[in-house]
């Protein structure tokens, strides 16, 4: 019973490490947008998300009822060794990705971490493939396309409509718009992410046999589950905040408005609706649909291509991780410990690498030619100062596509025309191209 | 396999047409509030939202009464669509 109690111990405070890089890595979702247009200071932006989330936690007490979506067979009974090593496989993918800069879904890494996990302890007749396709992949087709139109023919709209009125006129509405639709993002984001946590813990609980099943999470599951969220909402992954909000497309008011509204609208119909869409998709999706809705917009493809070939990898990466932590911790007490002296060990050496090239709410706005820190060593050798000052000044001084619309239209659509197809048929091979696409993204960015 | 098309053009159709909806209302809010430049908006006209930090403008009147009545319905339809989605959020 000592020996239980302790290891249940062990997944609840990792639980609450997971919910923590969640929020950590979410922030971007609800916030990039707003922060790269200024709507909201760096700062400002975190701290209300974070207070959202927290308070989303505490909205709705319906706990999911199956952790991993009924991709695992969790009737025949989830050891917690399990379900420790797929959050082990879940936290780390999710720190990795973040020092890439690379929005990538939490809920699909704990998927992920947990049907490795359960192939390594059980076998693979205990994960159902049709439900990974159903829940997985097809929603990770799906949403990009689906956020990505609402946005791009919202942002065209909203172009036509306001195409008389005046920038400082509009400035102030579209802020309010913006700030808004990010609230109600992040609010469903405390809600739904949140309550993944909540539901791990008390199931950790109920086999340890802390809690009767089928009951209701105490409110200290809660509360610490919402305050792991907020707290790492609140540090924000600066880097991914970069990546969405700088390195898909340079956001105007407009376009953020519309694409935070796109992608407010599209979590909530889908999760009302019952076929559930991934945060992180539906808001890179909505970004570019935005990018695109803007006459002289760019989409830098190369960067998009990365993301995708990330979202591509989540699911095995961290499977694969789990499944070794699996091994490790069914060894007995010695496998559970060692799992987590290297899980303790492999954070901090992410995160003393991630000192190399800090990316806080200080600099987060700042545009490097690539846009992306995602091989940052390389980033910082080649990309010379000089040309992200240029990109910069030209972003300021630009006047979007006002009187020269005519005549810088014309290349930038031509030059996003011939990839636009691309990646939607061939993800792989966009992925492929990030590295020497680079220089590419460094020109698209100083056409716009 | 089964795919569940339904539900997918469902979340489709809706995402889409409350996106675009909320966008044009919330635009047009914010255009009914703006003052209306009484010349000049021929040449600039054809570009989208003029982003020119060069100010070109005529003489800038108030937005008329009609209009900003306008305007304040459109942000009263879009704070019951907010005020719809956290009740989806809490339900």
């Amino acid at each position: 019973m000592e020996h239980i109690t302790l290891l249940i111990g062990i997944v609840i405070i990792t639980a609450l490490v997971f919910d923590f890089t969640n929020g950590f890595h979410d922030t971007a979702n609800a916030m990039a947008t707003t922060i790269s247009t200024g709507a909201l200071t760096p700062r400002i932006a975190v701290a209300m998300s974070a207070g959202l989330n927290l308070v989303g936690a505490f909205l709705s007490i319906e706990v999911a009822k199956t952790i991993s979506s009924g991709i695992i067979d969790e009737g025949s009974g989830v050891q917690p060794e399990v379900i420790f090593a797929g959050l082990v496989g879940a936290i780390i993918w999710n720190l990795l990705t973040w020092l890439a800069g690379l929005p990538s879904s939490s809920s699909h890494a704990l998927m992920g971490g947990l049907m490795g996990a359960t192939i390594a302890a059980v076998g693979t007749g205990a994960v159902n493939g049709d439900v990974v396709v159903m829940k997985v992949l097809i929603p990770a087709l799906a949403a990009p396309l689906v956020a990505g139109i609402a946005s791009l023919c919202a942002t065209r709209l909203t172009y036509r409509l306001a195409r008389h009125a005046q920038e400082e006129q509009t400035a102030k509405g579209y802020r309010a718009g913006q700030i808004t639709s990010a609230a109600l993002v992040s609010l469903a984001h405390g809600t739904n992410d949140a309550q993944k946590t909540m539901g791990v813990i008390t199931l950790a609980l109920v086999t340890g046999g802390a809690l009767a099943p089928g009951s209701d999470p105490p409110v200290w599951v809660i509360a610490s589950a919402g305050m792991a969220i907020a707290l790492g909402t609140y540090l924000g992954g600066w880097r991914i905040i970069r990546t969405m909000g700088k390195g898909i497309t340079d956001i105007q008011p407009p376009q953020g408005f519309a694409a935070q509204t796109s992608a407010a609208a599209t979590i909530l119909a889908s999760s009302h609706i019952g076929f559930s869409l991934s945060t992180t998709h539906v808001c890179s999706g909505a970004v570019m649909g935005s990018g695109l809705g803007r006459k002289g917009g760019v989409v830098r493809w190369s960067t998009a291509g990365r993301m995708v070939v990330g979202w591509a990898l989540t699911l095995p990466a961290a499977g694969l991780v789990a499944a070794g932590a699996a091994l490790l911790a069914e060894q007995g007490d010695w496998g559970v410990t060692a799992v987590a002296v290297l899980t303790v060990a492999i954070c901090g050496a992410i995160w003393l690498r991630s000192r190399r090239e800090p990316v806080d709410h200080t600099n987060v706005n700042d545009v490097r030619p690539a846009g992306a820190p995602v091989p940052a060593q390389a980033a910082a050798g080649e990309a010379p100062e000089p040309a992200g000052v240029v990109t910069t000044a030209l972003q300021a001084v630009a006047p979007a596509p006002a009187g020269t619309g005519e005549v810088s239209a014309a290349p930038a659509l031509s030059g996003t025309a011939g990839p636009e197809e691309r990646p939607g048929e061939r993800p792989g091979e966009q992925g492929a191209h990030a590295a020497p696409g680079r220089p590419a993204s460094a020109s698209a960015s100083s056409v716009s | 396999m089964d795919i569940d098309w339904a539900a997918l053009g469902q979340v489709f159709g809706v995402s889409l047409v409350a996106t675009v909806g909320l966008v044009g209302l919330f635009t047009l809010g914010i255009v009914g509030h703006a003052p209306r430049r009484t010349q000049d908006t021929a040449s600039s006209g054809s570009a989208a939202a003029a982003a020119s930090p060069a100010g070109s403008a005529g003489r800038v009147s108030q937005a008329s009464p009609v209009a900003r009545a306008g305007g304040y319905l459109c942000y009263a339809l879009c704070l019951v669509a907010v005020a719809y989605g956290i009740y989806l959020i809490a339900a």
